[in-house]
């Protein structure tokens, strides 16, 4: 401690070395929140379900989405990513997953919503195995902190089919 | 600063901004705010500047005794010479 500028960066380092170990402490803390997040979607309509001149199916679905987010939100929630996606299996691939709808919620208020839209990502199939198919949708999250670790999760609502012909 | 002012000014330095960490933790955590917390803590690491870098005069209390400039002519120092000549260094 002889000098100015060694006090100066010793006190430097050592006030950087403890804001890493408090970030550290603030990530850990998300472990403790208790998260009971609910959701629900329905299929309003099947705007309409044609075959592209490629040959891959593709669907257009009218969705209306109620979900309640706000128990994710800790003191250290940055903001939440929430999407939609459908699942389904076909003989090619074991697990399809087609995202349909995201947002990012940035306050615990806005976490609680209703929403009516037609999907805004096009549903598309690897080939033409849509016709009469049951599938899962699925809202998953990504819990964004301020700083540390993210997590993710899921629900999963099945029960989905789609028409067995054309429209 | 002296040698009993640099061992505190160290101590003082580190508990200090250990306590500033802890506090701003424990008071971001309860009122659920990380700004909360990042403030505190900035305070802390600024209060804990202006008490431990500028060289304050509590720090000096046991200064170092030098020795007096008349006693030091008294025992000069040795003359350097060259290596290449072989003469012996004689010392008073």
């Amino acid at each position: 401690m002889h000098s100015f500028g060694y006090r100066a960066n010793a006190l430097l380092t050592f006030a950087v070395t403890i804001l890493a170990f408090i970030c550290a402490i603030a990530s850990f803390s998300d472990n403790f929140s208790n998260q009971t997040p609910s959701a629900q979607i329905q299929i309003l309509n099947i705007n309409w379900f044609q075959k592209q001149p490629h040959g891959n199916d593709e669907v257009s679905l009218t969705l209306n989405v109620t979900a309640d987010l706000q128990s994710l939100f800790t003191w250290n929630t940055k903001q939440v990513f929430a999407f939609v996606a459908a699942e389904y299996e076909t003989s090619k691939n074991a697990l399809n997953q087609v995202s349909l709808w995201d947002a990012i919620i940035p306050e615990k208020e806005h976490a609680k919503f209703w929403i009516q839209i037609s999907n805004k990502y096009r549903f598309i199939d690897q080939g033409h195995n849509l016709r009469g198919k049951d599938f899962n949708l699925t809202l998953h999250w990504h819990v964004m902190p301020k700083t540390g670790k993210m997590f993710a999760d899921k629900i999963v609502m099945s029960g989905y089919r789609l028409p067995n012909a054309y429209r | 600063m002296d040698w009993q002012g640099q061992k505190l000014v160290e101590q003082l330095m580190q508990i200090l901004l250990v306590i500033s960490g802890v506090v701003a933790l424990v008071v971001g955590y309860t009122t659920e705010s990380f700004r909360t917390m990042m403030l505190i803590y900035a305070g802390g690491v600024v209060l804990t500047t202006l008490v431990t870098v500028p060289n304050w005069p509590f720090y000096n209390l046991h200064p170092l005794k030098w020795l007096d400039p008349s006693e030091a002519e008294k025992h000069p120092k040795p003359q350097v010479v060259p290596a290449a000549s072989k003469k012996k260094v004689s010392k008073k």
